[in-house]
C-alpha cells in the first residue's frame, strides 16, 4: 500500500510538536524542506523527552564522578563499582503520560523499558523498584489508576522475574490529573564486560532483534514531552503494549550472545524507537548509519517509513555484532524464539540514511540529530520562602495517641502492603530487607555482598522550597540506605516537573537541581543516570515539584545489615540527631490541621553526614539490632513502624524539659535516625555519640504488647495493626462495587 | 541425589530450584531445555520450577504440558521416578496430565507475595520425610493463579486417597477463611498423583531455606528428595 505523503506545512510541524525556531533550524540544517519521514525523526529526536533542551544546561552543574563511577550520566544506564569483579548497573526512569492514559500498560511498558536500559549494558536485572504519586484518593480517578499501575508493575517484572523489592506510594489532589509513574532497574555485571551503545567500524551490520515492529506508540516521546489537555484520553493509541515474556527471552538471547563475545555495540529500541537507537549508535562512533526498512521485521503490513522510524514497539534491540560472530548470534536468538534481522550497516559518511521501497525516505546529518537539538536557556524565577511555622504557635492535638492513629491511617503513612504484596519481591531468593521498611537490601548471588536500595522524594518539601526540598530527597534517600548498614554509592534521579515553559516551573527545576547537587556532593553522593519528565500538567495545572531520587549502597556483608523491626523485649532504643520540633510542612500540619503551610524542615549536610556515619559505624559493629530513619510523621510515626514490625511494644520516655510536646512527637526534623540496642550496651553508646559531637538521647524500652505514652496513654498493637493497614485494601475494595 | 530441572522459555525460579535442590544433595542439578526428547541418564528426581512459560498468555502452563519433554517425564513418572512441580510447574503438571486438577485465578483476581503456612499432611512421602505429620511450616507464595480446582468427584478420591500434600492454614494450624490465600478448595496447596511420586504446590519452599531470607522451613522438602534418593540407590 502506496501512500502519498503529506505536504510539510507550518501546521504540520506544529503537530509534532515542533515550534517555529526549530522547524527554521531544521531548513537551515538542511538547507531544503525536511521529507514527511524526516520530519517525524527530528520531531523525535528534537522533542523534550529525547533531547532534554530545556533540562541540558542546568544537568551540567550536577556531580557525577568518583571514583567508584565507571560510568555516568549518557549511557542507558550509570555503572559504579562495587570491587570482586563486578559492577552495579542501575537507573530510574518515568512512564507518567502513558500510564494516565493507560495505566496497565503504561506502567508496564514503564518496567519493561527500564528492565532494558539494564540488560543493554551487560547487567542481571536483580530487583525493580518504583515511586508512584496519585491524586487525591476522592477523585474519581484515582481508584482505577492505582489497581492498574499496580497491576502492571507487577504483571511486567512478575512475570520478567525479577523481584521488585522497594518502593513509595504517596496521594495528593496536584497528581489528579497527571500521575507519576517512576520505576527503577538494578543489575549486575562483570564490571569489565560492560556494553555501550557506540559502533565501531565502517561496514559492519546494523542487527535488529527481539519482537517485531507495529504501529504502537508512534510519538510516545512527543507526547512525554507536551502537557495534557482535556483529550488526554485520546491519545491512547500512543501507548505501547508490554509483552514480558518476550523480554525475558530478549534478556536471555542478549546475555547468552554478549557471553559469546558477538556484541560491538548494543542500544535497546526505547522512546523514539529505531530512530533513536540507530541515531545514538552511530553519532557516538562518529559514524553514519544506512538503513533499509525492507529488512524490518513488521507485525503488520503496509507500514510506512514514517510509521517504522516512530514506532515504540517494545522488546526491540539493535545491535552492531562482530561479523564472524554473526552466524553465531543468529543460532542464539533463533533458539529462543526471537526475530533476527540485518537491517542496514555503518557508514564513513556521518548520514543517517533511510531507505524503503527503493526510495531514499530520509538523509540527514547523523551527529546534527543530535548535537544541534535546540537548548533552551529558560527563564527562571525563584520560589518565595514560605514562613517558618514555630510548634509552639501550631495548636496541639487534644491527644498524642489519637493523633497519631489519626497518622497512620492517612493514605500517604499507611501500610502499602496491598500494593507491594502484587508484586514477587521474593524470586532470586536473595531479598534480605523486604519492602515496609527502609532501603530494601538484596544480596549478590550467594553473598555476602549485597545492595541496599530505595526510592525517594518529599514533594511537599520540594513546593514550599525547591532547594531545601532537592537537598532533603538526596539526604533522605542516602538516610534509607544508610540505616540498613550500608554505605551509599550513587544515585539515580528522576526529575517530574510542571510545564518549564512557564518560569515558577522552570524555577523549581533549577531550586531542585541545586538542592539535589548540594546534597550528593556534601554526602559524595553522586549522579550516575536519570531522566526528566516536563510537562506534567493537566490544563494549565502542574504537578508538585517531585525530583525522585533512587539510591544504591553497598553492605559488605548481608548478615550484618538491620531492619526497621523491633527484635524482642528489652531494647533500648535511642534516638540519633537533634529535634527542634520543625513543625512546617509536616504531616501533622497537614493531616492532622488541616495546613498544607510553612517552610519545609532545613537540611543541614554536615549533620546528616556526621549522623548518618556514626550510625552506620555502629550498625557494622553489630552493636545496633533494629534502625529507623524519621521521615514522613515524625518520631511516633517511626517508632509505631518499629513496633509492628516487630510485633512488641515500647515504653516511652518523656521528652524533654522545654519541649514543644507535639512538635517532639511529629515533628520532621532531617538527619535523625531510631536505634535499637542491647539495654546495657545503651548508656555507654550514648556516652560515645555524644563524645563525637552526635546528639543522642534514650527515647524508652521494648517490650509488652502496646505502644505506652508517657502521658499514660497506651495503644495496643492490634490497634496500631488495624489503623496502619485497613486504609488501602479498604479504599481499594470500594472500587470493586463502583 | 541426581535432579534434572526443566526450563521452558519464560520460566524463571530455576536458578531459586537449583539452588534448593544442590543445597540439599551437594550434587548441582542439570537444566534441561524443553525441546530435549530424553532426561539425563540416571535422573532421581525432575523439578519443574515456576515462572510464567510462554508468559501463561494461554491457560497456566498449557503450551509446556504438551512440550517434548514432557513425554520424557510422563515415561519417568510411569516407572515410578520422582517428580515435583512449584508453581507453574505444578500448573504444567496438571496439563500434562500428571496431576488432576486446575490452577484457576485467586479468589481476589490478584497477583499474591506473601508468606504463608502450610499443614504437611502427611509424612511418610519421597518429598516430606523429614517433616513431622501435621507440621505447620511457613514458606511463601507468588502467584495469580492457584486456586485449585477439581470436580467433586477428584476431590474426594484425592481426599481419601490421602493424596493432600499441603494445605493453606494460619501459624496455628487453623485452616479456612484468610489463610486460605487463592480460594483453593478444601485449602489445598498441593496434591501428590496416585503412587504419591508426583507432587505439584503452588508455594515456594525453595526461597526458604536460608534464615537471613526469613525462614529454613523449605529445606525440609529437599533434604526429603535427598534422604529418598539415596535410599532408592
Amino acid at each position: 500500500m502506496l501512500r502519498n505523503e503529506p505536504e510539510i506545512t507550518a501546521e504540520l510541524v506544529a503537530e509534532h510538536g515542533l515550534k517555529p525556531d526549530e522547524h527554521q533550524r531544521i531548513l537551515k540544517l538542511l538547507g531544503r524542506a525536511p521529507t514527511f519521514t524526516e520530519l517525524g525523526i527530528f520531531s523525535a529526536m528534537w522533542n523534550e523527552h529525547c533531547s532534554y533542551k530545556s533540562s541540558r544546561i542546568h544537568l551540567r552543574k550536577l556531580p557525577t564522578k568518583a571514583p567508584w563511577v565507571i560510568q555516568g550520566p549518557g549511557e542507558n544506564a550509570g555503572v559504579i563499582d562495587i570491587g570482586d569483579g563486578l559492577a552495579c548497573v542501575f537507573k530510574m526512569e518515568s512512564h507518567n503520560h502513558p500510564s494516565f492514559i493507560e495505566p496497565y500498560q503504561g506502567a508496564a511498558t514503564g518496567v519493561g523499558g527500564i528492565l532494558r536500559d539494564v540488560f543493554t549494558m551487560g547487567a542481571r536485572p536483580v530487583a525493580c523498584l518504583n515511586l508512584l504519586r496519585f491524586g487525591a484518593p476522592e477523585h474519581p480517578k484515582t481508584r482505577h489508576l492505582v489497581a492498574g499501575v499496580v497491576a502492571g508493575i507487577g504483571g511486567y517484572g512478575n512475570s520478567f522475574g525479577v523481584p521488585t523489592v522497594g518502593g513509595s506510594v504517596n496521594f495528593h489532589t496536584r497528581y489528579d490529573g497527571n500521575i507519576l509513574v517512576n520505576a527503577m532497574a538494578v543489575g549486575i555485571a562483570r564490571a569489565d564486560e560492560i556494553f555501550y551503545a557506540k559502533a565501531t567500524g565502517v561496514g559492519r551490520p546494523i542487527v535488529y532483534l527481539g519482537s517485531k515492529t507495529g504501529r504502537d506508540g508512534i510519538h510516545g516521546a512527543t507526547m512525554a514531552s507536551a502537557a495534557f489537555e482535556a483529550d488526554a484520553e485520546e491519545k491512547r493509541p500512543t501507548v505501547q503494549v508490554g509483552d514480558p515474556f518476550s523480554e525475558k527471552l530478549l534478556l536471555e538471547a542478549c546475555l547468552e550472545i554478549m557471553a559469546a563475545g558477538c556484541v560491538i555495540a548494543i542500544q535497546d529500541m526505547g522512546a523514539a524507537g529505531l530512530t533513536s537507537s540507530a541515531v545514538e549508535m552511530g553519532a557516538k562512533g562518529n559514524l553514519g548509519v544506512e538503513l533499509d526498512l525492507d529488512k524490518v521485521p513488521c507485525r503488520e503490513e503496509g507500514m510506512t517509513a514514517y510509521e517504522m522510524m516512530l514506532s515504540e514497539s517494545q522488546e526491540r534491540m539493535l545491535m552492531v555484532l562482530r561479523p564472524e560472530k554473526e552466524a553465531e548470534a543468529e543460532a542464539i536468538f533463533r533458539k529462543w524464539g526471537l526475530d533476527f534481522a540485518v537491517i542496514g550497516k555503518t557508514t564513513d559518511t556521518l548520514r543517517f540514511v533511510i531507505k524503503h521501497q527503493g526510495e531514499v525516505k530520509a538523509d540527514l546529518p547523523i551527529k546534527e540529530l543530535g548535537d544541534e537539538a535546540p537548548l533552551y536557556d529558560r527563564p527562571h524565577v525563584p520560589t518565595p520562602a514560605r514562613l517558618v511555622i514555630d510548634a509552639s504557635a501550631v495548636v496541639a492535638p487534644a491527644s498524642t495517641r489519637d493523633a497519631l492513629v489519626r497518622l497512620l491511617r492517612t493514605p500517604d503513612l499507611c501500610s502499602k502492603r496491598w500494593v507491594w504484596e502484587q508484586y514477587d519481591h521474593l524470586i532470586l531468593g536473595n531479598t534480605v530487607q523486604r519492602p515496609g521498611g527502609d532501603a530494601a537490601v538484596v544480596r549478590i548471588g550467594d553473598g555476602p555482598k549485597g545492595l541496599a536500595l530505595t526510592t525517594d522524594v518529599t514533594q511537599r518539601y520540594c513546593e514550599a522550597d525547591p532547594v531545601q526540598g532537592g537537598r532533603q530527597a538526596v539526604a533522605e534517600a542516602w538516610r534509607n540506605i544508610t540505616a540498613t548498614g550500608a554505605k551509599p554509592l550513587a544515585l539515580t534521579d528522576n526529575l517530574n516537573f510542571g510545564n518549564p515553559e512557564r518560569p515558577e516551573i522552570m524555577g523549581q527545576f533549577v531550586g531542585c537541581l541545586e538542592g539535589i547537587g548540594d546534597a550528593a556532593r556534601a554526602l559524595d553522593f553522586p549522579i550516575v543516570s536519570g531522566n526528566v519528565s516536563l510537562y506534567n500538567e493537566t490544563q494549565g495545572r502542574g504537578i508538585l515539584p517531585t525530583p525522585s531520587i533512587g539510591g544504591v549502597g553497598l553492605l559488605d556483608d548481608v548478615t550484618r545489615s538491620v531492619g526497621v523491626a523491633l527484635r524482642g523485649e528489652g531494647r533500648a532504643l535511642i534516638l540519633v540527631g537533634e529535634t527542634e520540633g520543625w513543625l512546617g510542612q509536616s504531616m501533622y500540619l497537614w493531616q492532622v490541621c488541616g495546613r498544607e503551610e510553612g517552610a519545609p524542615p532545613p537540611v543541614d549536610l554536615a549533620a546528616e553526614r556526621r549522623n548518618g556515619d556514626a550510625v552506620r559505624a555502629l550498625i557494622q559493629s553489630g552493636r545496633v539490632d533494629s534502625c529507623h530513619d524519621i521521615s514522613d510523621g515524625g518520631l511516633l510515626v517511626a517508632l509505631a513502624e518499629m513496633a509492628m514490625a516487630g510485633r512488641v511494644g515500647i515504653a516511652l520516655e518523656a521528652p524533654p524539659a522545654g519541649a514543644t510536646e507535639h512538635g517532639w512527637w511529629f515533628g520532621e526534623d532531617q538527619a535523625r535516625y531510631i536505634l535499637a540496642v542491647e539495654a546495657a550496651a545503651a548508656d555507654a553508646m550514648i556516652a560515645e555519640l555524644t563524645k563525637a559531637g552526635v546528639p543522642a538521647r534514650r527515647l524508652g524500652v521494648s517490650g509488652g504488647a502496646a505502644l505506652k505514652l508517657p502521658d499514660g496513654a497506651s495503644i495496643s498493637l492490634e490497634e496500631l495493626a488495624a489503623a496502619h493497614e485497613a486504609w488501602l485494601p479498604s479504599y481499594m475494595s470500594a472500587s470493586a462495587k463502583a | 541425589m541426581r535432579a534434572a530441572v526443566l526450563l521452558f522459555p519464560g520460566l524463571n525460579r530455576e536458578n531459586d530450584a537449583m539452588r534448593a535442590l544442590q543445597q540439599a544433595s551437594g550434587v548441582k542439578p542439570t537444566l534441561v531445555w524443553h525441546a530435549e526428547h530424553d532426561l539425563p541418564a540416571g535422573t532421581d528426581v525432575v523439578v519443574v520450577p515456576g515462572g510464567f512459560s510462554y508468559g501463561d498468555y494461554l491457560r497456566c502452563g498449557a503450551i509446556a504440558g504438551r512440550a517434548n519433554i514432557m513425554n520424557a517425564v510422563r515415561a519417568h513418572a510411569a516407572r515410578g521416578g520422582l517428580v515435583l512441580g512449584i508453581c507453574n510447574g505444578f500448573q504444567i503438571l496438571c496439563e500434562s496430565g500428571l496431576l488432576p486438577g486446575v490452577l484457576m485465578r485467586n479468589r481476589n483476581l490478584r497477583f499474591i507475595c506473601r508468606m504463608q503456612h502450610l499443614r504437611v499432611e502427611r509424612a511418610d512421602t519421597a518429598f516430606t520425610n523429614r517433616y513431622a505429620p501435621g507440621q505447620v511450616i511457613e514458606v511463601c507464595v507468588a502467584h495469580g493463579e492457584g486456586n485449585y480446582t477439581a470436580d467433586s468427584q477428584t476431590l474426594a478420591r484425592l481426599e481419601g486417597e490421602g493424596r493432600v500434600a499441603f494445605r493453606y492454614c494460619d501459624a496455628s494450624g487453623q485452616v479456612g477463611g484468610d489463610a486460605n490465600c487463592n480460594g483453593s478448595m478444601n485449602d489445598i496447596a498441593g496434591v501428590y498423583s496416585e503412587k504419591l511420586n508426583v507432587l505439584g504446590m503452588m508455594p515456594h519452599p525453595e526461597n526458604l531455606i536460608e534464615t537471613i531470607m526469613g525462614g529454613t522451613d523449605g529445606r525440609g522438602l529437599f533434604d526429603s528428595l535427598a534422604s529418598a534418593a539415596a535410599k532408592a540407590a
